[in-house]
């Protein structure tokens, strides 16, 4: 399969994502600067990673939004294509009305930086496919607008269709509405979460998990068994 | 004609405001007892050039507003138009 990591101005875990998809996972990835536009459809899944795009002017992926990559990006997600928003890029997700809702600071006002137990809500997802339902994954989380918030019909929406993908489990680190770390769209094709994967996807970092690796193979098993359905 | 626009952005009245409710806190310790329902926002000026008319310029904020200056699922704006002399 092959990979797309897109960079903005101000991404930092674009190498971490490449990293885990190239190096871990071996499968091969192309980097994409924002101000093009490209043809997707080579691509099987699509990580817009984490960082400070544009500095979060205005909002945390406001202006990222505006990208000529996320013109491709919108297109190649309306056509079923697989697309992961890491942190940041959850935000541009979001920014960009690829996924409902919104973000809002962290209701501690402070930058939260530290490992926490995501418990898996949703395990039929192409990007939680290895993992079971209520199983809890140790990631890290670093951010400063973490506080998803959707309105009352939109949340029943998210629960009614099994958006919601990854909750935290103890302790919620922004004050997200439900205790809400990622959800999809209704196509589960598109995938936006908080904690950062691609952080913890090998026990060589020695910081204690490598649970995010179940992520990035969720993805690979899902492009690999629809290629064998496909007689590919 | 030119026009001097005034935008203010605040969360919509229902959404809590974490740093509105630490304000109303810091406030609470200096004594001020009698403040409730604080809210921080954004306030935006800009001047805009060659419209024909308000209308027009009332027309041009309102779509930069829903389309960047604010996430209309959180936030709330107004805004003032004001012509420019000369």
């Amino acid at each position: 399969m092959k990979f797309a990591v897109v960079t903005f101005p101000g991404s930092n875990c674009d190498q971490d994502c490449y990293h885990v998809v190239n190096e871990v996972l071996e499968e091969p990835t192309d980097m994409l600067w924002h101000d093009n536009t490209a043809d997707l459809s080579e691509y099987d899944c699509v990580i817009l990673p984490g960082g400070f795009s544009y500095g979060d002017y205005l909002r945390t992926g406001a202006i990222a939004r505006f990208s000529p990559m996320m013109e491709s990006v919108i297109e190649y997600a309306k056509n079923g294509g697989l697309v992961i928003g890491i942190c940041n890029g959850f935000q541009i997700l979001l920014e960009a009305g690829l996924l409902p809702g919104a973000m809002k600071i962290n209701n501690s006002l402070k930058f939260v930086c530290k490992h926490i137990d995501l418990e898996v809500v949703n395990a039929e997802t192409p990007f939680t496919n290895q993992c079971s339902e209520g199983e809890l994954l140790n990631v890290p989380v670093a951010h400063g607008e973490g506080n998803y918030h959707i309105d009352e019909a939109g949340l029943q929406e998210l629960i009614n269709n099994d958006q919601i993908v990854v909750k935290y489990n103890n302790e919620n680190p922004n004050g997200s509405m439900a205790n809400i770390a990622g959800i999809c769209n209704k196509e589960k094709n598109i995938f936006g979460l908080m904690p950062h994967p691609e952080r913890c996807s090998e026990s060589i970092l020695g910081n204690g998990s490598d649970d995010g690796y179940k992520i990035f193979a969720s993805i690979l098993e899902y492009v690999t068994k629809r290629g064998e359905n496909n007689g590919r | 004609m030119d026009y001097k626009v005034e935008i203010e952005i605040l969360l919509k009245e229902s959404i809590l405001d974490p740093q509105g409710q630490a304000v109303e806190d810091g406030l609470e310790k200096l004594d001020y007892n009698n403040v409730s329902d604080v809210q921080v926002g954004k306030y935006i000026e800009l001047e805009l050039e060659d419209l024909a008319s308000k209308e027009e310029a009332s027309k041009q904020v309102e779509e930069m507003c829903q389309r960047l200056l604010t996430n209309p699922v959180i936030e709330d704006y107004t805004f003032e138009i004001e012509e420019l002399e000369g």
